[in-house]
């Protein structure tokens, strides 16, 4: 069985899992967060209606929340949303919230892994699509809708039709101004934006081996954007390293096995990849960066689950550093614990004085909500992992997707830009 | 489940229709269900919800609800009335979202089916026997059958009826 196969088959309590198979699946942890929670409580209100109260939490020591989208607060219904979901998180007893404002916040998939708030070898389940993130620590991480999220909290438990697995061995060197954001935008545009629907994406390989915790994360993260139930990692050396220093909390890390049967392999090489984009509107859609030169900007969007972790933060300080940018640039860090980080090592003052705003950790305008949507033609290059019509702003504004260092080197030009040919 | 549906068509020949789309992001705030049926498919076609009467059929391409997770998507269509989405694919959350939450039914057709349907035709779908008949142009269509455990839930109108 591969890595997905046996964790899905240690939570349904079977010996042994094929693809198709349809289980019930025990879960370890589950995340709700400003949209996807005030949605899960619209559920259970509409339950309670027709007769089926909650009257407690599975297990409220499994449960986390963060608040993330709308904060902080957008207007006034963003507001009631944040005091409807701590209403919740008091009366059930659900001790991991993390507020805005109030110490440790941030993107709900950062906080995943940044907080390790989940563990090797767990089911993990979140309210947003982009919950595949966590898979990169070894878990079994899927997003669902709201009314899934709820029948976990009163269950504990979640059907799973068990996926068939696409196994991406990337190997050979990385070439500096490659990022994990190139190997997955690569990726899609190979196999199509639903060339893994209902599929795990596994990633293997020596260049997957040699990546940092954080750019593994960037990997899974985007496997949404390929239509994937999953994104998944086997947990090594730097899996329990990283842990190691967020946390205490005792796992079983559970590996495939020789043998284990995987629907298609694909083989990546790394030593010849350019810096890589996705254009307008489709994370699928993509062109080598030095293709696309030229390409007039009005803003530059350093932010999100997929783009602003610390060492995203660095690569782009690394570029701006000591230069102006030449249009509107904004980064938001993905977590609080990172904003500090950032700040101690001298990134935050890098793009300040290079004419950048850094504001607080949000999903904010990835998703088009609120601090800083783009506006009717507007053209975007982002480290966000969507550009659907409308996904930031205004349906007849553009948005690009890259890694850090080629939005970072756009924001210097106002152009999309190659790191490699910056003067 | 015996159970014949009824109703005219609402056709977006394209593919990947997103929840950005289906629902834009500014939205997603809201949670009272006949609010959000106004703003259904608004990145489309900002009339959408005025044209659809009760019981009707939105046929479209593949990977239909791909994107995010919000639930919003299928419950702003079910709220303008529509019953059933005919597509090739799905993406997986949206078609777990419309079957968990009995909000409407995911129906996967061939791609030659959906060429053959036109904007504005009557179809009658008959669940029991996966045929869907176009009473327009007097032809008949199969779909694909539910996998087991949707069509149990599909039955039970959602997850939490749902007795395993």
């Amino acid at each position: 069985m591969t890595i997905t196969e046996k964790i899905l088959a240690r939570a349904s309590g079977r010996q042994q899992l094929s693809p198709g198979d349809v289980v019930f699946a025990k879960v370890d942890k589950v995340m709700l967060h400003d949209v996807s929670g005030p949605g899960v409580i619209k559920v259970f209100s509409e339950w309670e209606k027709k007769g089926m109260k909650l009257e407690k939490i599975w297990d409220p020591d499994r449960v986390w929340v963060t608040e993330d989208h709308f904060v902080p607060a957008a207007d006034r219904v963003s507001a009631e949303n944040v005091i409807t979901l701590s209403n919740f998180t008091k009366q059930y007893g659900v001790k991991k919230h993390f507020k805005y404002g109030l110490g440790q916040y941030g993107i709900c998939h950062t906080l995943s892994h940044e907080e390790a708030m989940v563990l090797p070898g767990e089911v993990y389940v979140g309210g947003d699509s982009h919950t595949n993130t966590t898979g990169a620590m070894g878990a079994f991480a899927a997003g669902l809708g709201h009314t899934d999220v709820a029948y976990v909290l009163m269950n504990g438990q979640i059907w799973f039709k068990v996926p068939e697995t696409m196994l991406f061995k990337v190997e050979g060197p990385k070439p500096a101004h490659i990022m994990a954001k190139d190997i997955i935008l690569k990726i899609i545009g190979e196999i199509g934006t639903d060339g893994a629907n209902y599929r795990a994406m596994q990633f293997a390989g020596d260049a997957v081996k040699k990546l940092s915790m954080e750019e593994r994360l960037t990997l899974t993260n985007m496997t949404t954007e390929a239509g994937a139930k999953n994104g998944i990692i086997e947990p090594d050396e730097t899996t329990f390293a990283y842990l190691r220093e967020r946390t205490d909390a005792k796992y079983v890390p559970v590996k495939g096995d020789e043998g284990a049967e995987y629907a298609e392999t694909f083989t990546i090489e790394t030593a010849r990849m350019e810096p890589t984009v996705a254009k307008p509107f489709s994370p699928g859609n993509i062109s080598a960066a030095r293709e696309l030169q030229g390409t007039e900007l009005d803003k530059a969007y350093i932010g999100s689950c997929t783009g602003a972790k610390l060492e995203d933060l660095r690569a782009a300080a690394k570029i701006m550093k000591g230069k102006k940018v030449k249009i509107r640039t904004e980064v938001l860090p993905a977590a609080q614990s990172i904003y500090m980080k950032a700040m101690k090592e001298g990134l935050i003052e890098i793009f300040m004085e290079s004419g950048a705003i850094v504001g607080p950790p949000t999903c904010g305008a990835c998703c088009g909500a609120h601090m800083g949507v783009l506006g009717k033609g507007e053209v975007c290059i982002s480290t966000t992992n969507r550009n659907f019509p409308g996904r930031m702003g205004h349906v007849e504004s553009k948005t690009y997707l890259a890694s850090p260092v080629v939005v970072a080197a756009s924001a210097l030009t106002g152009r999309i830009t190659d790191p490699r040919d910056l003067k | 489940m015996n159970q014949t549906l009824k109703g005219r068509v609402h056709k977006y020949d394209r593919d990947n229709i997103d929840t950005d789309v289906i629902i834009p992001g500014p939205y997603l705030k809201i949670h009272d269900h006949k609010e959000l049926a106004k703003h259904a498919l608004e990145g489309l076609d900002p009339k959408f919800p005025e044209k659809v009467q009760a019981g009707d059929f939105l046929v479209a391409g593949s990977n239909f609800g791909c994107g995010s997770s919000r639930e919003h998507a299928p419950i702003a269509l079910s709220q303008t009335g529509i019953r059933a989405i005919l597509a090739p694919t799905f993406a997986r959350i949206f078609y777990r979202n419309a079957v968990d939450g009995g909000y409407l039914l995911p129906i996967e057709i061939d791609k030659e089916t959906v060429k053959k349907i036109s904007d504005r035709d009557e179809l009658e779908i008959d669940i029991a026997y996966n045929t869907i008949r176009n009473v327009t142009k007097n032809e008949q269509y199969p779909m694909k059958p539910f996998p087991e455990l949707i069509a149990k839930i599909v039955e039970a109108g959602g997850l939490m009826k749902y007795r395993p």
